[in-house]
Parts: structure tokens; sequence; C-alpha cells
């Protein structure tokens, strides 16, 4: 399944994104998605009452999970592990049943009406298999917020981060293996 | 290794698609996995720099099939470093903007009617050049005025200036930066300008006074702003709202609307009583410290708290964080600070905070910016202005004012208000006063007196509606403009290139504005063909190299001492040549030399309303653009955030659509969903600017949340310099809808609040 011998995950640091957005707008281009959707976005979450207060950001995407209910739940295996273990989509197998939708715990998924298939987060992978090691989101971030790269690669941006700060995935409980993480 | 297998993996992989296709049936599971790929990488990428705010970031535009596919920070650029905030890379949703301006037209009925006839450009700037003609063979060229915000801007400012009229504004003065500029002046001898000199990204404490970077998204500062976040910098946030800021702050407070004057006060009594201050640097540097001492005495951080609400354990506590930091301390002057009508005094009170702790001209406060040296272009001299400049009564008003107001230009236009004949004829480049100016009816009655208004922009904005000549401007992406080099921590030149040709029948800047200068006999003023023959006679001689520039976007100078510690001479320009903490100049004026708190400076709202505060989204530059498909996707209508502790009280659910009337009984045109939240404070609303938008022709944005400029019918202007306080005005809540029955239920409910 890992068919580049890599393992990429992503890291956003919540202590240095400030939902700007960037990210959004950046994928939105760089992948040319259909007008109204988005593969990325961002959520805040507020506690406490005024003025004792926090406030969490993150910026979210398909979190490229290791165990992907999506694609167990694929009829046609247009679902699949592509380079680094990227959850992907091959919309030419793509029936558009929405079972992937149902699926996710995360709601990365939607149908491109362009084309009446899945259409999602890939990790930039066309720029990562032509040798760009950089995603577009993570390109763009004016914050230096977001990492991305190879988890199995000690020495790797991301692993470093993930080896020396506290972080969190999204539904541990779900049993994904999410390998999208958020650093605080 | 491994990426070549692949390769021949996916190109096999191909070739089984292909054979796929071929099948008359979708055969599942035939067909190979193909890396998908958008392709938006296009066959050519050209630099320039941006325009969707005025930060002037350095970009590359990617173009496919001549359509820009993408646009991204250019790494050479030490702006933004290769990194860009939304709207700058949502650039592509002005440039494909359905709703552009795509002909000149002439107005052919009465002004305001919008019924316009697409004309040619011939007729079109022979329409306005004979108007202008007309207007200064009667009044004088003194009765024409320009408002401009934007770089292309700088062309219309050289045809005016040419032609002879003085009576050249930007909102981004008297509405905006203005009092910082004033304030900052008086007290080192320079304004702050833009880019803010702020030495961010080597500070070790940040205090932020209502300034809401993050959402506030000027690249390089949020760049700069994050670095010392991840440094572990304490970041001190003063807001009524919990910002974004505020969330990555040490210490947020939660200050009562209008009162930042008594808690810099306070900090002022703090510093100096304790002795925290840099007194090397204030005896090296400064004027007036012993006058200053005995003036912030009685300003106690107890005396302190019934103004500002806050404890003064954390204003003990802050002002401590501060002083040890310093230098390394910036207390940042803000950027949009026309609040109160006193914001050059409290633009003055930061100034002095930050000679205080020893923060301007040090590492980690504020650098001292350095620029490149570009000879001007070899123009004859402009014509004298003479006495013709009409923004306000009389020279003795508003004594420190550097720029025109534009309010002032407003009024001047309205008979009666104004001594003299007052201005006839507008031009408005790239600035929508309608929702820009406050008290815009006083616009709207400017605007009906006027002989002749033509304006030139991009999109179908309220100003077009009551122009009587329209000028298609291109985008930035299509045009070329002004070279760019601005005063940094390195000089550098950045050139603007067309990336793409003018979509329809738009024009770039430049070409206009030597057009115009033809028809109205100034052919010497404009002697270049095409702005970039103009940009490469102002290189010539210069180290720059304008292919080299037109290549990488960017060509950087050598560093030069940005810091007093580097060498850099320690010079002010003030009167006394030191900072001056003590003002002889304002005292002069008769103004407060030293800032002063007066408990009549800020009203408190009337029972049941709620002052209006405003600000920005991340994804928008006000309402330039909110009509951007790409990023109202993001962003597409604006909020009014009502804290949860009010929104009880008046039974407002979160979502609930409600019209926002002010103190002087006026409504809202449209309606916008409540925001029920814990980050504002209960005696303010907030909401974004630049929504409620009334033009048709906006179809992203029209009848889109609420305009908040509707509501800003008082201002109080600063007696300084003439900015205009805009945070002076109390809303309440009117229900969507059953707009009449509202009134009375929203009266009772303004009753409960009190009680």
């Amino acid at each position: 399944m890992r068919r580049n011998g890599k393992r990429y995950g992503m890291a956003v640091d919540t202590k240095t994104c400030v939902g700007c957005s960037a990210c959004v707008i950046a994928c939105k281009t760089e992948n040319a998605v259909a007008a109204g959707y988005s593969r990325d976005w961002v959520t805040t979450r507020t506690t406490g009452t005024f003025p004792h207060l926090a406030m969490t950001i993150q910026s979210e995407r398909c979190n490229h999970c290791e165990d992907a209910p999506c694609v167990a739940a694929c009829p046609t295996g247009a679902s699949y592990y592509g380079p680094g273990g990227t959850v992907l989509v091959n919309q030419r197998k793509c029936s558009g049943c929405k079972a992937c939708i149902a699926a996710c715990p995360y709601g990365a998924r939607f149908i491109d009406p362009a084309v009446g298939s899945i259409d999602k987060c890939t990790f930039c992978v066309h720029r990562t298999e032509a040798g760009i090691p950089t995603t577009a989101c993570q390109e763009v971030c004016p914050t230096g917020s977001i990492t991305f790269g190879d988890l199995d690669d000690p020495s790797s941006e991301v692993s470093r981060q993930l080896a020396t700060r506290e972080h969190y995935t999204l539904l541990p409980d779900a049993g994904t293996r999410p390998k999208h993480f958020y650093l605080t | 290794m491994r990426r070549r297998e692949f390769i021949r993996l996916g190109s096999a992989a191909t070739a089984t698609a292909m054979v796929g296709g071929g099948l008359s049936t979708n055969w599942f599971g035939l067909y190979g996995n193909p890396i998908p790929n958008p392709g938006t990488d296009g066959e050519r990428v050209v630099p320039s720099f941006c325009e969707l705010c005025f930060w002037k970031c350095g970009i590359l535009a990617h173009v496919r099939d001549g359509r820009v596919t993408k646009i991204r920070g250019n790494p050479r650029d030490p702006l933004s470093k290769g990194r860009l905030c939304p709207r700058g890379t949502g650039g592509t949703g002005l440039l494909y903007d359905p709703d552009r301006l795509r002909r000149p037209m002439i107005r052919r009925d009465a002004r305001g009617s919008q019924v316009f006839e697409e004309v040619s450009w011939d007729d079109a700037l022979g329409e306005v050049a004979a108007n202008f003609e007309r207007i200064t063979a009667r009044w004088g060229v003194g009765a024409l005025a320009l408002f401009s915000h934007g770089y292309g801007g700088n062309w219309m400012n050289h045809l005016f200036r040419s032609y002879g009229s003085p009576n050249i504004a930007a909102p981004s003065y008297a509405q905006c930066r203005g009092p910082r500029e004033v304030g900052f002046d008086l007290t080192f001898g320079s304004g702050v300008f833009s880019p803010e000199p702020t030495d961010m990204e080597h500070s070790r404490c940040i205090v932020l006074i209502g300034s809401h970077l993050g959402e506030n998204m000027h690249n390089t500062q949020v760049q700069e702003f994050t670095t010392a976040v991840r440094n572990g910098a304490d970041v001190i946030v003063v807001d009524p709202r919990f910002s974004v800021a505020a969330s990555k702050a040490r210490e947020w407070l939660p200050i009562k609307p209008g009162t930042d004057m008594a808690l810099l006060l306070a900090w002022m009594n703090v510093i100096v009583g304790e002795g925290l201050y840099d007194r090397e640097y204030i005896e090296q540097y400064a004027y007036g410290f012993e006058q200053l001492k005995e003036h912030v005495k009685p300003y106690t951080p107890e005396w302190a708290y019934p103004r500002t609400g806050l404890d003064p354990e954390q204003i003990r506590r802050t002002a401590h964080v501060m002083a040890g930091a310093r230098p390394a301390t910036v207390v940042h002057p803000g950027r949009h600070v026309t609040w109160y009508g006193n914001d050059t005094q409290r633009s003055r009170a930061i100034a002095i905070l930050n000679a205080l702790l020893g923060s301007w001209g040090r590492k980690g406060g504020f650098y001292i910016p350095a620029q490149a040296e570009l000879p001007p272009f070899p123009y004859p001299s402009y014509r004298e202005p003479g006495d013709q400049i009409a923004d306000r009564p009389s020279p003795s008003d508003y004594p420190l004012a550097d720029e025109l107001l534009t309010q002032g230009v407003c009024e001047a236009t309205i008979p009666g208000v104004r001594d003299g004949l007052g201005l006839k004829g507008w031009m408005v480049y790239g600035s929508n006063i309608l929702t820009s100016l406050p008290n815009p009816e006083q616009t709207r009655r400017a605007i009906q007196e006027l002989e002749f208004l033509v304006t030139v922009d991009v999109l179908p904005v309220e100003i077009v509606g009551w122009s009587d000549v329209v000028l298609p401007e291109a985008t930035y992406l299509e045009r070329c403009d002004e070279l760019l080099a601005p005063a940094f921590r390195q000089p550098y030149v950045a050139v603007r290139q067309e990336v793409v040709l003018p979509m329809y029948d738009s024009k770039p800047g430049w070409w206009i504005a030597r057009e115009l200068a033809h028809r109205l006999g100034l052919t010497d003023f404009f002697p270049w063909q095409d702005s970039m023959e103009y940009a490469k006679t102002r290189l010539e001689g210069t180290s720059f190299d304008c292919d080299v520039l037109r290549r990488d976007g960017v060509v950087l100078a050598e560093r030069q001492p940005i810091y007093f510690d580097e060498g850099l001479p320690a010079e002010f320009y003030t009167d006394s040549g030191k900072i001056e903490l003590y003002s002889q100049r304002l005292a002069a004026h008769g103004f407060d030399p030293m800032p002063t708190w007066h408990d009549d400076d800020v009203e408190d709202p009337p029972p049941g309303y709620y002052r209006l505060l405003t600000g920005r989204a991340p994804v928008h530059t006000f309402g330039r653009t909110t009509n951007n498909r790409l990023l109202s996707e993001v962003y597409d209508e604006n909020a009014v955030w009502v804290n949860a502790a009010v929104a009880a009280k008046w039974g407002l659910a979160d979502g609930e659509r409600v019209h926002l009337e002010n103190q002087d009984g006026v409504r809202s045109t449209f309606t916008a969903p409540v925001k029920v939240t814990e980050r504002i404070h209960p005696e303010a609303v907030y909401m974004v600017h630049g929504y409620g938008r009334k033009p048709k022709g906006l179809r992203f944005v029209h009848g889109r949340g609420i305009d908040d400029n509707e509501l800003v019918t008082r201002y109080k202007v600063d007696p300084i310099m003439g900015g205009t306080g805009m945070n002076v005005n109390f809303v309440t809540f009117v229900r969507a809808g059953t707009v009449e029955a509202a009134e009375a239920d929203s009266m009772t409910a303004g009753e409960e609040v009190e009680a």
C-alpha cells in the first residue's frame, strides 16, 4: 500500500495558526477545486465565559488515516491508498455512491458536481511525486503552522515536531489512525 | 530509485487507463490509479506584486492557456518571503470576477439613476477632458479634487498635480492611520508609515492595543507576530473583543471600549513611578521627562480601574512584563486608529510608552527602515498650487494635518459649508468613498452638488452608480505600475508586471492618466510611451537591472544598519531634536502637551444601545474583496457579535437575523445574523466592515450582511489633525422580518437590559 516507501503525515501548530484560511484558498487554486467546495477548512472552538476564555483554531482536512473507513466502505475500489499512504480517489472508478462520505468521521469528502464523483484532499500528491516537498496549504501558510513530510523519516520536519511537541489527533477513538496531527 | 519506479508504474497505469477508456462500458477495477494532477502550474510564471491589500507582497502568478491559474508568494520578496495571506492567494477571484466593469460608460439620466451608455474610450476620455476644462475655465483648477487609494493612484495623482490641483485626498489618512503618523511624528520626528517598522520577529514582548493581527492579515506583520509567539515572546492584547491575537496572548486585557488612554497613562505611571523605564535612553534622547513624571503621578492602576474595568494588578503585572523585556518590547502603533477623536493623543501615549521602554531604534522594538534610492522621472516641475487647498476652513484648523482630509473635501463641495467657490468636479480612483467615509449622507449630498464626477474602478461599487463617466481599469494582474521601493528592513525594488492582457475593454491606470493628460495639454508631463519605459528610465544609472527585476520580480539592495546599536545615528527630526515626551508644538497650538485623560472624551452608550465596533476578516480588505468569489466562499457575510449575556437579555438566538439601528434612528438597509458569543465586551457589538452592499451588480455580496458605515452617522473629529473618530456610534437590535412589531419588542427588551 505504501507505494513509495514513505508515510506522509501533516502537523498543524495550533499555537501559531491564526485561522486566516490562506490554506483553504491556496488549496482551491492549486487543485482547481469546484466552486463552492473546499478540501480543507478552519474550525475554532472557544471555551469559558467572558473574560475568562480560551480558543483553539484548527486547519483541518482529510486525515489520510492508516485504517481509513472510506477505503473499506468503497464498493468499487475507487478509494485507495496511494503514494506515501495517502488516501486517494480514482474518479474514473468512482460511481458517486457516497458510501465513503457516510463512512468518513471527519467530513473530508464531497461530490464534485462537475464529474459526479468524490473529491478530497490528496496531500498534494501531484506535487510530492513531482519532487516538490511541500503541499500548497503548507507552502502558503503565512504563520508557518503547517509541516508535512515522511513520518517514517525521523529527520523530517514533521517527525521532529511530533517528537518534541505535545500533539493530538481528531477522534482518536474512531480507530482510524489519522496521519494528521495538531501540535499544542 | 523508488520515485523512478513509481514513475514507471504510473506510466504503465496510464496505458491501462487508455485501454479501459476505449471500452464502451466502465469496467471498474480495470483502470490503474493515475495520480490526479490539476495542472495548475501552467506553462509560465510571472513575478509581480499584490494589490488585494496595500501591503504589496511579492507574488508569482502561474499562467496556463492565457489564464492565471494560481498565485503564490515570491520567495525572493522580503515582504512575503514566499508566503501569502488568503486575499493575495485569491487574486484570481478579482481578475475573473464576473461582475467586473467591462467598457467605459457615460451616464444618460439623472445622477444616481444608474442609466449608463457604453461608449468608446475616446468618447469617455473626451467627456472627462471637456468637463475638466470647462470647470477649470469657470472656477479654476482648484475646483477639481481627486480621491485615491491604491498603488495605481500614483498615475492619477501625477495627472492632478500636473494639471495644477492640490486637492488630492485618500481615506487612508483621515479615516485610518493619520492620527498615528502625527502622534509618532510629534514624538520621534518620524511617522510610522507602511510597512510598520515594528521589529516583531525579534521582540520578547508584543503589546497590541485593538490591533487584531491574524484577522488583519498584513502578511509580514503576521509572519513576524507568529514567529515571536513561536519563540515564546510575551503577547499582551488590549481589546474589548477576545480576538485571535488575544487567544495567543499571555495576558488579555478586556478593556471597556474607549478607555485605552486611561490604561496607557496607568502603564506609564507604573513604569515611571517604579523606575522601570530605560534611564540611559531617556537621559540621552528624550525631552520633557520631568514634566512627564509629574504628569503621570495621579494615573495609578487604581485610578484606571473604574474607567477601564481592568484589574489594577493586571495593569501592574503587564507593565512589569513590558519593562522586563525592554528594549525588545514593541507597543504596536496600530493601523486603523480613527476611533474616538482623541486618537492623535492616544497615539502619542503609545509612542511615549515605547520611548520609556527604549524601543525606538532598538532590536525587538522599532527598526529604522532603509529605502532604495531611485531617481525621480525627469518631469517638468509641477505648477504652483497657490492657495487652492479646500479641505479645511482655514490652515489654522487641524493644524498638524500633513495630508488632505477626505471629509473636508466633501464639506467643501456642499455650498454654504465653506467660504469660497467650493469644489465642482471629482475623480474617484479605486476608492469607494460611500462605504469608507463616515456619514454617507453627507457624501451623497456632496455628490449631488457636483458638476462632474468620474470614477476609475474595477468593479461596479456604490460610487460607480453615482458617476457621470465610468472608466474600467485593468486589475493589478493585467497592468504594469509604478516601481515599488518601500522603506523596510532591507532596501529593495519590486516591479508590477502585466501577467495577462487586460480583459474586456479595461485599461491600465497609467494609460488612462496618460490619455487624459494628452487631451488636457499636459503631454510634457507624460513623455513616456508606457509604464515600462517609465520604469526603465528611472532605473537607468542605478544598480538595479531592469531585466533582472522583470525576471525575478524583486532586486534586493545591500542591507544597511537599522538599529542604533548597529551604529545608526540616533536622530530625531522633532523641534528639539530629541524624543519629545513633552510636545512644545502641541502646547503652542493650545493642545495638551502630554496625553491627558478627559472624563468627557468618551461617552457611555445610552440604555439599550451598544457601541458599534468594527474590524476585519482575514480573507477580506474592507469592501474591496467581499465580491471575490474565492474569498467569499470562506466568509460570505458579516455577523453581529453580541455578548451571550446581552443576547440572553434580548432573547436573541444565535443566527437570528437583525437590523441594527443607531442613536440617530438610522436603520441598516439589510440584516445580518447575530453571533452569540462570549468573545465580546457586553457594552459593544462588533462586525466585520465591508458588507451590506447595495449595488445589485455585485452578485456575491449584494444584500449580504450589514453595512456598518451606514450606521456611522456621527464622527468625532480629531482637533489636532482632522481624523474622523468613528467608534462613537451606538446601535440597538431590530428583529428582521417583523420590523414594525419588533420595534416595540426591542424597546421593551431594551428596558429589560436596564432592569
